[in-house]
């Protein structure tokens, strides 16, 4: 057993940053010749949730850049999310946020 | 001919196909569910046979087929272990949806009257698929696609290559039922966003 002792906290830590202590692994979609923009746009929509606008900025990044971050959390949340990316054909990997 | 669209009042995605379009379906269909089932789900044989032996539960490697290897990509690319134990858990349950999910094509297209050998001319398919069996046909679509992409080594940007191909070339009619299918992909994404 332990006893507690008053903590003070770090006032400089931003909420950004306790969030990503907190989450540390991201899924990352990888741009291929064969993925329509279009179903890639609705597959961000569908299973993320996410709006149109945001869901077409995730796709032009992959298809501009080569891939893009489409969803930050925990380790078995990023499983769960990679998973889904590969039955619906997309191609996803996980890592630890940098 | 082969266009999705949301019929306005039942609110089902329909088409329809000629019988060589829905014959052609069901065989790119059927070879996803082959595919899937001949090269069988084994765990990797390096590791020590009794632990090998015990261990029932889904693969390990990469499988060796190319078309595969896309389907069922690498998780963890920087950690085999992590992408070893990731496979193990999702392969088993990716390929059983993936396989369903052609099937669900083959049936729907025998239902819709496809006979089990195409005979007569002028036969046409109407296919009627709820907004779920629509999302399925339309992912089964894009394994179709990743399959014939795959095989055919397509790059980003290589269009101008295949439009040079002879029509002959069995290439360039690969190519062509390739580009049909995803034609077919795009007009039921914008059935379900319509």
């Amino acid at each position: 057993m332990s006893a507690a002792s008053p903590v003070e906290l770090d006032p400089t830590l931003s909420p950004d940053e306790i969030t990503f202590l907190a989450k540390p692994w991201v899924t990352i979609v990888w741009n291929d010749p064969v993925n329509l923009m279009s179903y890639v746009s609705y597959v961000f929509q569908k299973y993320f949730g996410y709006s149109e606008a945001k869901a077409n900025k995730l796709m032009l990044e992959v298809h501009n850049d080569g891939k893009s971050v489409v969803s930050t959390g925990t380790r078995e949340e990023m499983e769960r999310d990679v998973q889904a990316m590969h039955e619906y054909g997309l191609w996803a990997t996980m890592e630890k946020a940098t | 001919m082969g266009a999705f669209t949301r019929h306005r009042k039942s609110r089902l995605v329909i088409a329809n196909f000629t019988g060589f379009e829905a014959d052609l379906l069901r065989s790119l269909a059927s070879q996803i569910v082959e595919l899937l089932r001949n090269e069988a789900a084994v765990p990797d044989d390096a590791r020590d046979p009794f632990e090998a032996m015990m261990d029932f539960s889904g693969p390990t490697s990469e499988p060796e087929d190319p078309v595969l290897q896309r389907l069922f990509p690498t998780a963890y690319p920087e950690d085999p272990e992590a992408a070893a134990e990731f496979r193990r858990f999702t392969e088993g349950t990716l390929r059983d949806g993936k396989a369903a999910a052609a099937c669900m094509i083959i049936d729907c297209l025998e239902e819709a009257g496809l006979p089990p050998e195409l005979a007569e001319d002028g036969l046409m398919i109407d296919v009627e698929l709820d907004e779920p069996t629509a999302e399925t046909w339309m992912r089964s679509f894009t394994d179709i696609r990743l399959a014939l992409a795959t095989r055919l080594e397509i790059e980003e940007g290589d269009e101008a290559i295949w439009l040079a191909l002879p029509d002959d070339d069995p290439r360039a009619q690969a190519h062509d039922i390739y580009e049909w299918v995803g034609w077919l992909q795009e007009t039921i994404v914008e059935a379900l966003t319509a």
